[in-house]
C-alpha cells in the first residue's frame, strides 16, 4: 500500500523521516529510550559540572563521594574533608540549579514559541524579565532585609516583579474579554521597556559602584549565589509545570491550527491558551527569581530540539527540558572557568555561544524558520 | 421572498419548534439571524440536516454561506434563534464531545507547515485522546484508512510545507473524515481543486453520506457541481432563504435572475436528468 515501503501497517506509521530529511520523526517506542538516554546525559555532566572548577577533583571521586552518601557508609573517607563541602554545599546545588534553570527556560520557550506560533518567541516575552529585574534591582537598591525559608530579598521581589508584570500584560491585553496573541505581544513590549527604564533609573540613582555592579551582574544571570534553598525553590515548581505542559502539550500541537480549526477538533481555545500561558510564566518567573535573566537559552534549545526531532511538543518540552539542562550546566562549567578566578555572569556564554548557533540554524533551516 | 414549493420540502419542513426526538434528524437551525456590527448577515434562517443526505447551499458573494457554516459549527454565537445538534441546544455541549459529532471543513485554511500530511490528519483524533494526548492502535488505523480512502497515503512522509494547496485541501478534508463524524460542514470543499479531483472528493463524501449515514452541508460556488451531488439546495441571498428543495426546483431561469441577476439556460444533464446551468452570454462575435 504504501509505495516508500517503509511502513508495513497501521502498527508501525509514524513518519520515520521525512523526505528532505530535515526531521527525524522518532517513533513512540523510540521516545521513552531517547529521553532516557538525555536524563543519562544530563547526570554525566552534572557529574564532569561538579568536578570542574578551581579546585579540581577527578570525576572518577566525585561519582566515589556520591556513593558513600547514597549507602550512608561512615567510615573515613580517603579523600579531604574540604572536598566533601565543595561537592555537596557549593557545587551541586549550583549544578542542580543550572540544571533546573536551562531546562525550566528551554521548556517554556518551547511553549511560548507554539503558543504565539511564532519562532522568535522566548521566556521573556511577555514582561517576565523586565518585572523580575525591577523586583532585583529594588531588593539590592534598597537593601531589604527581607528573608523567607532561606531565600533573600532578591529572589522574592524578583519572583514577585515577573509574575506581576506578566499578570499585567495579560490583563492589559485583553481587548474586547478575549485576550488576542498580537496584543499580547505588543503589550509585553511595552511594559517590558517601562518597566526597563524603571530599572535603569534605581540602578543610576544608587550610585553605588557595589550594588550597581550587583544589579548588572544580576540582570546578566548567574548561578555564583546558588544555595539548596533556590533548588528547592524551582525543583517542585519545574515538577509541576513541566508535567501540567506535558499534559497540554497535544493540545499545544492543536494550537498550532488557526483557532477556530483548533475549536472544532474539540479544545476550548482561550482555556488552553491561559492554562499554558500560567504555568510557562509560574516555571519561568521561579527561574530568573532564582538566577536572573538568561538569554538565549529559551530561543534556541527548542529550535535545535524542534529540528532534530519535529514539532511534536510531546517530545519536544520533555527533551526541551534535558537538552536545556546540559547546556546549562556547560554554560556555567565555562562561566567559572574562562576568567577564573573571577566569574562570567552566565548570560555572557549562553549569548556568546547561542547566538552563533542562532545565526547557523537561520541560515541552514532558512525555509523553516520562515514558517 | 419567493419560496419554491416542493413536494419533498413540504413533508420534511415542519415549523422547528420542538427538538426532534427520532434522532433522523442530526442538525437544525430555527430562526437563526446574525448580524455583524449592526449590518443583518443572515435573517431567520431555518435549516434541517438529515442523515444520509447532502444539503447544498449557494448563493451569490456575501449572501451569509460562510456565516451560517460558522454559526452552525459555533464558531459564532448566533444573535438570536436556535441551533439543535442531535436534539441537544448547540451551546450545551462540551467541545470535545462536539468534536466527535460534528466537523468542519474550512475555506483555506492555514495549516503549520512543519507538520507532516501523517501528523496533519492524525490531529483529526484529537477529541478520542485522552489526557496525555497519546494516540492509540485505532486512533492510526482509522488515520491510514481515511488517508486511503482520500488517496493522499503516498504523500503521508511529506510536510505541509511540500504540498500543493489541491492537496492541503485534501488532508484537511481526510483530516474531517478521520475524525468519524457524523455531521459533515463544508466550506467549498473542492475550491483549490482541478475538475478531476472535485469530481472524487464530492463522489467520496457523496459515497460516505450515504454509506455512514452522514449528515452534510457544503457550499458551493458552482451552481453545476451542486446540482449533481446534493440531495437539496438552500439558496441565499442577503442573508435570507430565497429558495430551497432539490436541484430541479432551485436552478431555474427566473430564481437565478432574481438572485444573481443574470440570464441563464437550464437544461437536463443527459445522463442523469440532474438541472445543468449554463449562463447566456451576449458575446459581441455572434
Amino acid at each position: 500500500m504504501n509505495p516508500s515501503g517503509k511502513w508495513t501497517g497501521p502498527g508501525t506509521p509514524l513518519p520515520v523521516r521525512s523526505p528532505q530529511k530535515d526531521a527525524v520523526r522518532p517513533r513512540p517506542g523510540r521516545q521513552g529510550l531517547l529521553l532516557l538516554a538525555g536524563l543519562a546525559a544530563v547526570a554525566v555532566t552534572a557529574l564532569l559540572g561538579v568536578a570542574w572548577g578551581s579546585l579540581s577533583i577527578p570525576p572518577a571521586t566525585v561519582a566515589a563521594m556520591f556513593w558513600r552518601r547514597a549507602v550512608g557508609e561512615v567510615a573515613a573517607a580517603p579523600w579531604p574533608a574540604v572536598w566533601e563541602t565543595v561537592v555537596f554545599d557549593i557545587r551541586l546545588p549550583r549544578v542542580i540549579l543550572a540544571a533546573l534553570v536551562g531546562g525550566a527556560l528551554s521548556q517554556a520557550g518551547a511553549v511560548y514559541q507554539g503558543l504565539f506560533r511564532n519562532p522568535l518567541a522566548d521566556p521573556y516575552l511577555i514582561g517576565i524579565s523586565s518585572g523580575a529585574g525591577l523586583g532585583a534591582t529594588i531588593a539590592i537598591a534598597l537593601g531589604l532585609p527581607l528573608r523567607w525559608g532561606g531565600l533573600g530579598a532578591v529572589p522574592l521581589l524578583a519572583f514577585v516583579g515577573a509574575l506581576g508584570a506578566t499578570t499585567l500584560v495579560y490583563i492589559l491585553s485583553r481587548t474586547d474579554g478575549r485576550p488576542s496573541v498580537t496584543t499580547l505581544l505588543l503589550a509585553g513590549v511595552a511594559l517590558g521597556a517601562f518597566l526597563s527604564s524603571l530599572t535603569t533609573f534605581l540602578m543610576f540613582h544608587t550610585k553605588d559602584a557595589f550594588q550597581t555592579m550587583h544589579i548588572f551582574g544580576w540582570l546578566m544571570g548567574s548561578f555564583a549565589l546558588s544555595n539548596w534553598a533556590k533548588v528547592w525553590m524551582l525543583g517542585p515548581a519545574l515538577a509541576v509545570g513541566g508535567a501540567l505542559l506535558r499534559a497540554y502539550a497535544h493540545r499545544l500541537n492543536v494550537l498550532q491550527l488557526d483557532d477556530e480549526q483548533a475549536q472544532q477538533l474539540g479544545i476550548p481555545v482561550e482555556r488552553t491558551r491561559l492554562v499554558l500561558i500560567v504555568a510557562a510564566s509560574l516555571v519561568t518567573a521561579t527561574a530568573v527569581a532564582v538566577s536572573g535573566v538568561i538569554g538565549f537559552v529559551g530561543l534556541i534549545v527548542p529550535h535545535a530540539v524542534r529540528l532534530i526531532w519535529g514539532p511534536d511538543h510531546r517530545f519536544l518540552l520533555p527533551m526541551s527540558v534535558l537538552t536545556g539542562a546540559v547546556f546549562m550546566i556547560l554554560a556555567d562549567g565555562l562561566a567559572r572557568s574562562l576568567l577564573s578566578p573571577t566569574e562570567l555572569p552566565v548570560g555572557v556564554v549562553t549569548a556568546f555561544c547561542g547566538a552563533p548557533f542562532f545565526l547557523y540554524l537561520l541560515r541552514r533551516q532558512r525555509k523553516y524558520v520562515h514558517s | 421572498m419567493i419560496r419554491k414549493a416542493s413536494p419533498r420540502s413540504n413533508t420534511l419542513w415542519q415549523p422547528a419548534l420542538s427538538p426532534p426526538t427520532d434522532g433522523r434528524i442530526m442538525l437544525e437551525a430555527c430562526q437563526v439571524t446574525f448580524s455583524f456590527n449592526g449590518t443583518p448577515v443572515l435573517d431567520k434562517v431555518d435549516l434541517r440536516l438529515e442523515e444520509g443526505k447532502m444539503i447544498g447551499v449557494i448563493g451569490p458573494n456575501g449572501a451569509g454561506k460562510s456565516t451560517l457554516v460558522r454559526l452552525l459549527s459555533r464558531s459564532l454565537t448566533p444573535a438570536s434563534g436556535r441551533i439543535w445538534l442531535n436534539g441537544q441546544n448547540l451551546d450545551q455541549w462540551r467541545l470535545s464531545d462536539m468534536a466527535r459529532v460534528l466537523t468542519v471543513v474550512p475555506q483555506l485554511p492555514q495549516l503549520p507547515p512543519v507538520f507532516t500530511a501523517w501528523e496533519m490528519v492524525l490531529m483529526g483524533r484529537t477529541p478520542y485522546l485522552g489526557w496525555m494526548g497519546r494516540e492509540s492502535e485505532h486512533d492510526r488505523a482509522a488515520t491510514r484508512q481515511a488517508m486511503e480512502e482520500t488517496k493522499i497515503w503516498h504523500l503521508a512522509d511529506r510536510l505541509i510545507s511540500q504540498l500543493s494547496g489541491g492537496e492541503q485541501q485534501r488532508v484537511v478534508i481526510t483530516r474531517a473524515l478521520a475524525q468519524e463524524p457524523q455531521v459533515l460542514l463544508l466550506d467549498e470543499p473542492t475550491a483549490h481543486l482541478d475538475i478531476s479531483y472535485q469530481v472524487e472528493t464530492l463522489s467520496l463524501i457523496g459515497r460516505l453520506v450515504k454509506e455512514r449515514r452522514l449528515a452534510a452541508l457544503a457550499i458551493f460556488h458552482d451552481l453545476n457541481l451542486a446540482a449533481q451531488y446534493c440531495d437539496e439546495l438552500v439558496l441565499l441571498q442577503q442573508g435570507r432563504v430565497v429558495a430551497q428543495g432539490s436541484p430541479n426546483h432551485v436552478l431555474t431561469p427566473s430564481t437565478l435572475r432574481q438572485v444573481y441577476g443574470i440570464e441563464v439556460a437550464v437544461i437536463p444533464h443527459p445522463h442523469n436528468g440532474l438541472p445543468v446551468v449554463l449562463p447566456v452570454c451576449d458575446s459581441p462575435s455572434r
